[in-house]
């Protein structure tokens, strides 16, 4: 059973249950005036139209470099795996582990992620529920923290600018990786999860639900 | 019309479905920008890039995929992007992915190599590839064909792409000391450098491609002469020692020195590719061109020609008017006569002798005959002279010899044979001969003599006796001299009165 099924909103800031007003979806909260919706609205939609942008950068983001270093031997521009190679050393390996699963894994686990919790509830699927909002919050979790990469650069290229020895520029891959993570930060923003327990709980007592 | 709706038994009801939200979501803007600016990004990545090229070299040595540059006089123009070996495992073939605006210049004439620091004779080069690493240079081609395989030089050329300069040929019988970067001097700055050299198909002499830059190239003329300023240039000849060089450099590496003559005619600069002689030293390649020269043969009888060498002068009074051409032995089996004709080639207007009044009317062959044949007949005679006496070299000398037997120029031979007369050191040894020949008469003389004055005075004879009796005889009149003068100390009145009895 829920709120949505016995016809009632809950609010996401106060947490005051209300019914809607007669031949309305949607209202405000009679106490903190928040605005009141059964479900995120589009929220498959959305998500999915992020997830898309978001894998769509995630292309140039990893062809392009994001970094380009000018010595006196001449430009030089890496991508971020080229990175990784770089930073692969016996005694530097952890740092290079870092940066492949912060800006190679974690992105594309997102993207694959919310790909998968997408595809499932959009199939009405009422498996493995546990699981899917763990890996929902998960993503969450993880979420900023893809955005390291982009710290470390812009970091790098404020520090090193020993000119005319060395200095560091930004590279057009590096917008594209910053767009990858807000992208994917914003689907899961728009993502609801009760949509995963939507489809069971329809499935247990109301079959031909229609939700958003 | 409410009421026929009621009037009417059974009318079923519209069912109510809830509306589905088939409307696009505003969000899809997103996906749809970021597609649109990934592309954007995607054509103009594959739009900046220009054509891939492979290069050819012989080692990868200092090579490196993904990090060496291509550079044009500093720019860079592409990069190596992969390294691997040609099937033959002889080479490495390398692939460069080139700028867009490198098209045009990938044509067929364009040369790749790899600049690495170099030390040679001559300059140090591509020092700033110690601290970047290598690069490959490139020299752009004038060719209209595209081509995208090239093959590396091993060396960088000597002369850099767009150095304004021209290219000419030199020929030569001998490298001597000149190797690849020797300097070209004119007036002893340098001017340029060898860039390279190569056999003649005949094999009979090397062409040297020499590139003479900006602004020394408008001073080489079709009438400029080039020669060797390689090393010192000395030379002990008639003249005496010369000692020459161009300079320091030039001793160490070789180099060649250009010239043109003040005399001659102003020519506008030559043409790229002109081909030049080399000479060997300043002298030759100054001497003015033959410009109407006569052969002549010399055949010194009973006179040896020592010291005579092809190149020695041929002089009338002093100045030179032609050279020595030839100097061959030669055996006549019906006279059983050895005889060593010298061969002169005498040219007097090259050297500068100017012929005043000379009768115009005649074909010059003729008129050069008259005049030799009014010439030997006043006296023209060749003789051999030394030029120097320390080295024993001797030249030529034209000159008139008004007490000279009579003789004409036999024009019947080829070349024809001028008159000769015994040169002034056949006169000397002739005299030195007759003074030697008298001098051992003399020496003859003064030995008997001396063998008769030996014999006068040898023991028991006649003089030796009498000598002996004479001295004897002096000593006795000595003795009695001194006896008078006794006598006449203790009685000097005896002079006056004679001897008395007293003193007895």
């Amino acid at each position: 059973m829920t709120a949505m099924q016995q016809g009632l909103q809950r609010c996401d800031t106060c947490g005051l249950l209300s019914r809607p007003a007669p031949g309305e979806d949607e209202g405000r909260c009679p106490r903190c005036d928040e605005e009141l919706v059964f479900r995120k609205p589009d929220s498959l939609q959305r998500t999915l139209a992020f997830l898309v942008a978001a894998a769509v950068c995630y292309i140039p983001a990893n062809v392009l470099p994001v970094m380009t270093t000018v010595t006196a031997s001449g430009r030089e521009s890496d991508t971020i795996m080229q990175g990784v190679v770089l930073l692969w050393s016996p005694t530097g390996w952890p740092l290079s582990f870092i940066v492949l699963f912060a800006s190679i894994m974690i992105p594309s686990a997102k993207i694959l992620s919310l790909g998968y919790l997408l595809i499932t509830v959009r199939r009405g699927s009422i498996e493995n529920n546990t699981q899917r909002i763990r890996l929902y919050r998960m993503v969450d979790l993880i979420g900023r923290w893809s955005m390291v990469d982009v710290f470390v650069d812009t970091f790098t290229v404020a520090l090193i600018q020993l000119q005319p020895l060395m200095s560091v520029e930004p590279a057009p891959g590096l917008f594209f990786f910053a767009a990858v993570v807000v992208l994917t930060m914003l689907a899961v923003e728009s993502f609801d999860p009760r949509l995963i327990w939507d489809s069971a709980s329809s499935k247990e007592i109301q079959p031909e639900v229609q939700y958003a | 019309m409410p009421d026929k709706n009621q009037s009417l038994p059974k009318v079923p009801e519209s069912k109510v479905v809830p509306k589905k939200r088939t409307r696009l979501s505003l969000v899809w803007i997103i996906p749809i920008v970021a597609a649109v600016i990934g592309v954007w990004v995607a054509v103009t990545k594959i739009m900046s890039e220009g054509p891939k090229i492979t290069i050819v070299f012989q080692s990868a040595e200092g090579l490196e995929a993904g990090k060496t540059k291509v550079q044009y006089n500093g720019l860079h123009v592409g990069t190596l992007t992969s390294i691997h070996l040609s099937a033959d495992h002889h080479r490495v073939i390398a692939t460069a992915q080139m700028d867009p605006k490198s098209e045009e210049f990938l044509v067929k004439d364009t040369k790749f190599w790899v600049v690495r620091p170099q030390i040679s004779g001559m300059n140090i080069t591509g020092l700033g590839t110690l601290i970047s690493g290598d690069y490959i240079g490139v020299e752009l081609g004038q060719s209209k064909e595209s081509e995208r395989n090239f093959t590396a030089l091993d060396t960088a050329p000597l002369v850099a792409g767009g150095t304004l300069g021209r290219f000419f040929m030199l020929k030569t019988p001998e490298l001597g000391s000149l190797s690849e970067g020797a300097p070209i001097y004119f007036r002893h700055l340098p001017a340029g450098q060898i860039v390279s050299y190569e056999l003649d198909k005949s094999g009979e002499g090397l062409n040297v491609r020499v590139f003479v830059q900006a602004p020394y190239n408008q001073y080489v003329t079709p009438n400029t002469r080039f020669w060797h300023a390689s090393g010192i240039d000395m030379s002990l000849s008639s003249a005496g020692l010369r000692l020459q060089t161009e300079s320091l450099m030039s001793i160490l590496a070789g180099g060649i020195a250009f010239e043109t003559p003040a005399t001659g005619p102003l020519l506008p600069p030559a043409e790229a590719n002109t081909t030049f002689t080399l000479f060997n030293d300043r002298a030759e390649a100054l001497r003015p061109p033959p410009r109407d020269p006569y052969t002549f043969r010399l055949v010194f009888k009973q006179s040896s020609v020592r010291g005579l060498e092809p190149g020695a002068p041929v002089e009338v009074g002093g100045v030179t008017i032609g050279e020595v051409t030839e100097v061959s032995p030669q055996f006549d089996m019906n006279t059983m006569e050895f005889s060593v004709p010298v061969t002169i080639s005498v040219d007097p207007q090259r050297y500068g002798v100017r012929f005043l009044n000379v009768p115009g009317d005649e074909d010059a062959t003729v008129r050069h005959r008259k005049v030799m044949d009014i010439l030997v007949a006043h006296g023209l005679r060749a003789h051999l002279k030394t030029g120097n006496l320390l080295t024993g070299s001797l030249y030529v000398s034209v000159d008139l010899f008004p007490d000279a037997l009579p003789a004409t120029v036999d024009w019947a031979q080829n070349p024809a044979e001028m008159p000769t007369m015994p040169g002034k050191t056949e006169e000397i040894e002739k005299s030195v001969a007759d003074l030697l020949k008298s001098l051992n008469q003399t020496l003859t003389n003064t030995d008997k003599l001396l063998g008769s004055a030996n014999k006068l005075i040898e023991p028991n004879s006649v003089l030796d006796t009498e000598l002996n009796n004479m001295l004897q005889e002096g000593g006795g009149a000595a003795r009695s001299l001194r006896v008078l003068a006794d006598y006449l100390e203790r009685h000097p009145e005896a002079l006056i009165r004679g001897k008395t009895g007293e003193a007895k």
